[in-house]
């Protein structure tokens, strides 16, 4: 759960290429076509494709849990504690239940919070550090500190206050908690993005035709940073996956509910590491570290694709010539 | 005086006759290695330089002529790797020369002046620092010695030698750009490399700097190189002017011949996009179109596309470069299949242009 | 100067921030969580301890919301913040006091030792621009940083504690057979209890750091400044640290107040899993035990001492970089 890394060669003030610019750089088109040239350059970069994979992948089991998992995640007239067995790909729970069902099942809360916060939060930001970049002044004051200090204040500490507060809540509550604390660390790229844009020669072009402010956002800067936006969404996207797991793990979310993180908490409550039932731990927190990675990818080569010179090179060397 | 400074008598300028070639560029070039395939910023450049003596090469952006110079000094950075040929400074072949083997040439015999010094100077170090670093890397060790050099070369571009404490961002544009002129004539070296040196300031500016360029130059004999896009600045100064387009030389020859009389149709065109102050008025032409993409390689002259003399054989020959009266022109108007079929009013001096100033 | 003042200015009013927040948050959540705790508590606490209770959290609301927040802004002042439900009567105070060491120990030595040994890594693997270094790093520190914390110490114990034997995984120090003291007994089971629990936040930290450093660090190389250092000569040690590495490490400097947020989080959740007796586990045992007093100072604790990181941060940005000198 370390800090994110894309962008922070591109946080405002600092030296250092254009944030984001993307592979049109300075050229303003329709979000559409930003993001078709994105998904080309997906496609091109292995990084971003062995994401995309992976990411894939869980989408199609949170769709489709009943193929691959024959068994209800919380029937538990099992023999408790079976080891790896064709019946129970994982073996059973202490509780008696299905592992492997438990694990597949699970994928459907973990990518629906992924992408909720992921969604929600991106949108917070853009609005926010958008807003802020092209009101200026007072506004942007007010929203930077208000960003700063949210940036500045320890967000997980906070996140248990809240839900110890109360006393756990289900997905939504972690949904809403995790969406209203984490939009922050993106609005403040999205905001340094948006004020380099600002003095753009085709920004100040569409000035000089005389559309109106709320068009020139709309639809000239934000399509441009279309590059930026993804790689925000799969940021929050990220933090919302290891944050909310991390508080079902401490048992601060519904225990009840399927998720790879309440498995995590059901056996750690059961000493499952010590009691030798070690997959009931491993493999959730497995499965939120590749989802985590699956993400992680796709931003990175964000980066690369936004950055060229970050590109992996090959070794040239110089040419002796006589 | 300090032991660093080299003895100016034995470079006394404009010797060209007593001392072979200082600096000879033999069929140079240089490619960028992209993933879509090498791209030639450098096309087979040849070129001397004697000692003392200033050559100024002159084109628009993107024509190699800053590739061309750091593959002199060897100082690319990936992509970009010299492709064929090879450079010779006092009789040494620097092309593939590690940096360790370069490091005794380097700033002692062949120093360079960078753009923007803003961008050339570190930031995090103050001006007296950058310059002790300099003389430790090449055995100054004395903080006596050391202070004394430093003092020194600052007053000869006339900053006071109290800005060794400054920052970069402590001085002013021109300061900067002196500073690194300062830094540069360190060692007196025999030859530096200027790239663009004048474009970051203004007219003043740029002026006032040259004039002093000049003059250092004649102090202590060095000889120079200077980039620039700007033709009539550099034809005041200049004893040799290389005209570059498209990675290749498009004339060369001595300043007053080519300045005075362009052969090429693209430093004519060069030429008459910088009016003079003083002389006839005349219609501004520019030369239309852009500079070509050179990773389309294409055949026949790269210039063809604009040029106001183009023949239909110029599409299908690449022209070599061609002697006309001590001047080198890459034109199918002097040579090749055409025969020379020069138009008559190419060869003789145009009335309109004045010899600027 | 003015640059410092204004950072203080920040720290001070997010310090502020943090305290209102702990203030309303209780008053804003539905049902007073406080009143459904002191029911459990009821007939247990004395009187002195349902006062402090009623400060903190407003549950006899007899008061306006102003006078209460200025009674509970002194209280804070002068460090009074109650009596810990749990640890009862131990105040609150007391009860942290024991815990703040072995976490600042932990967190405070690994985290400089990540930021280190990242930064260095980094600035080599981009020195070495296509080397084995360059190539085998991202791919891998890209994953290691979405590795949840938790995992990592979990895999670790499953290893070296559960399959191995080679080390503890529980708590601080043995406490069946240690008492605390500097015997080199002791410390030496202190240092093996330390062992996993810092390499699982070593593990997971410092991939950010190799990543950023890297990253901005090949931007810096190919600025004009070390070019011209080449040109003058200067062997490679000293542009690759002095010019390079110099300029390139001030982004990761910012970054580093940014990433104090994750550092602190992965630090709660490895405590959690290893038992260590610092604050962060201290937190869960208080959210999980409803000891919200403790709760309360334990997240102002934390707040603080990240705000007090980033400030020597600053402090370190501002010695390194003569710019951020000139704009203060």
């Amino acid at each position: 759960m370390s800090m994110p890394i894309s962008g922070v060669t591109s946080t405002v003030g600092q030296p250092g290429p254009d944030p984001g610019a993307g592979p049109a750089a300075g050229q303003a088109r329709a979000g559409t076509q930003g993001l078709a040239r994105i998904g080309r350059a997906v496609r091109r970069n292995r990084k971003a494709a062995v994401g995309a994979v992976l990411l894939g992948i869980f989408i199609l089991v949170a769709i489709f849990p009943g193929v691959i998992a024959k068994d209800s995640p919380s029937l538990d007239n099992y023999k408790p504690r079976l080891g790896v067995s064709t019946a129970h790909l994982l073996g059973t729970t202490a509780y008696g239940q299905d592992m492997w069902a438990q694990l597949v099942w699970g994928t459907r809360n973990v990518l629906i919070i992924a992408l909720v916060v992921g969604l929600a939060a991106t949108a917070i930001a853009v609005l926010i550090g958008v807003a802020a970049a092209y009101l200026g002044g007072a506004a942007d004051g007010s929203l930077s500190v208000l960003t700063d200090v949210l940036l500045v204040i320890p967000l997980f500490p906070l996140l248990i206050v809240i839900a110890g507060y109360a006393h756990g809540g289900g997905t939504l509550v972690l949904i809403l908690v995790i969406t209203l604390t984490g939009w922050s660390y993106t609005a403040r790229q999205l905001r340094a993005q948006a004020l380099s844009l600002r003095r753009r020669d085709f920004l100040e072009a569409a000035r000089v035709r005389g559309e109106r402010q709320i068009y020139i956002i709309v639809m000239e800067v934000i399509p441009t940073m279309t590059s930026l936006i993804v790689a925000s969404f799969l940021t929050n996207a990220l933090y919302a996956v290891l944050f909310a797991s991390s508080l079902q793990f401490i048992g601060l979310g519904d225990p009840n509910t399927q998720s790879w993180g309440t498995m995590l908490y059901w056996a750690q409550n059961n000493a499952a590491l010590q009691t030798g039932q070690p997959l009931w731990a491993i493999a959730p927190g497995a499965c939120i570290a590749t989802l985590g990675a699956a993400f992680a990818l796709l931003n990175y080569a964000f980066d690369e694709i936004g950055n060229p010179a970050l590109r992996p090179v090959r070794r040239t060397r110089v040419k002796r010539a006589g | 005086m300090s032991s660093v400074r080299a003895d100016a008598d034995s470079h006394p300028a404009g010797s060209a006759t007593t001392v072979g070639p200082m600096l000879t560029v033999n069929d140079l070039s240089v490619a960028y290695e992209m993933d879509r395939g090498a791209v030639a910023a450098v096309d087979r450049v040849s070129f001397e330089l004697y000692p003392g003596e200033f050559l100024g090469i002159v084109g628009e952006s993107g024509c190699g002529k800053s590739t061309l110079l750091f593959a002199i000094a060897q100082l690319l950075n990936p992509p970009a790797v010299v492709t064929g040929g090879n450079v010779v400074f006092k009789g040494v072949n620097m092309v593939g020369l590690t940096d360790k083997q370069l490091m005794a040439v380097r700033w002692r015999d062949l120093s360079v002046v960078m753009q923007s010094a803003m961008n050339a100077l570190n930031p995090v170090k103050s001006i007296g620092a950058q310059l002790k670093d300099a003389m430790r890397a090449h055995g100054v060790t004395s903080a006596d010695e050391i202070a004394k050099r430093s003092a020194e070369v600052l007053r000869m571009v006339s900053i006071d030698p109290v800005h060794l404490k400054s920052y970069p961002h402590q001085l002013s544009g021109g300061m900067r750009q002196r500073s690194m002129i300062a830094m540069a004539l360190l060692f007196t070296p025999d030859l530096v490399i200027m790239d663009e040196p004048t474009s970051a300031l203004d007219v003043v500016a740029q002026r006032s700097l040259m004039v002093q360029i000049k003059k250092l130059q004649a102090e202590l004999g060095f000889a120079i190189i200077f980039v620039t896009h700007d033709m009539s600045l550099v034809s005041h100064f200049s004893e040799r002017l290389m005209v570059m387009y498209a990675g290749q030389v498009a004339e060369w020859g001595a300043t007053r011949q080519v300045f005075d009389n362009p052969r090429h149709p693209y430093s004519a065109g060069l030429l008459e996009a910088f009016p003079s102050i003083r002389g006839k008025r005349v219609p501004l032409t520019g030369i239309p179109g852009s500079p070509p993409d050179l990773s389309q390689p294409q055949q026949g002259c790269w210039f063809a596309p604009r040029c106001p003399k183009v023949m239909p054989v110029c599409t299908e020959v690449n022209p070599d470069l061609y002697s006309v009266q001590d001047v080198q022109v890459r034109c199918l108007l002097y040579g090749g299949p055409a025969g020379g079929t020069a138009p008559a009013d190419a060869a003789a001096p145009a009335e309109e242009m004045s010899t600027g100033d | 100067m003015r640059f410092a003042l204004r950072r203080l200015g920040f720290f001070l009013f997010t310090l502020w921030a943090a305290l209102t927040l702990n203030f309303l948050l209780p008053r804003l959540m539905p049902g007073n969580p406080a009143l459904a705790m002191l029911s459990k508590f009821h007939g247990q606490v004395n009187p002195g301890t349902i006062k402090a209770l009623d400060i903190l959290f407003g549950i006899n609301t007899n008061q306006g919301l102003w006078s209460q927040y200025v009674i509970y802004l002194h209280h804070v002042a002068t460090g009074n913040f109650g009596t810990s439900l749990d640890f009862y009567p131990a105040s609150v105070s007391s009860v942290i006091g024991g815990a703040i060491w072995w976490t600042l120990a932990l967190v405070g030595i690994t985290t400089i030792l990540a930021f280190a040994l990242g930064t260095g890594l980094g600035m080599l693997a981009a020195w070495r621009r296509g080397g084995r270094l360059d190539s085998i790093m991202p791919p891998v520190f890209v994953i290691t940083s979405a590795i949840p914390y938790f995992w990592v110490g979990m895999v670790l114990v499953l290893i070296f504690g559960i399959t191995l034997h080679w080390l503890p995984t529980q708590g601080g120090f043995n406490v069946a057979t240690d008492t605390p003291g500097l015997t080199p007994a002791y410390i030496g089971d202190v240092l093996s209890h330390a062992v996993l629990p810092a390499a699982a936040l070593l593990i997971t930290t410092i991939g950010t750091w190799i990543l950023t450093m890297r990253n901005t660090m090949i931007t810096t190389l190919a600025e004009d400044y070390v070019r011209m250092a080449r040109a003058k000569g200067l062997p490679g040690r000293r542009i690759m640290v002095d010019y390079a590495a110099r300029n390139a490490i001030l982004p990761n400097l910012t970054g580093f107040a940014m990433s104090l947020g994750f550092v602190v989080s992965g630090a709660i959740l490895i405590e959690y899993v290893f038992n260590y007796p610092g604050v962060g586990f201290m937190l869960l045992q208080a959210v999980q035990g409803e000891d919200f007093p403790l709760m309360q100072a334990l997240f102002l604790l934390i707040t603080l001492a990240v705000l007090v990181a980033i400030l020597l941060a600053d402090i370190a940005t501002a010695l390194l970089d003569p710019r951020t000198r000139a704009a203060g």
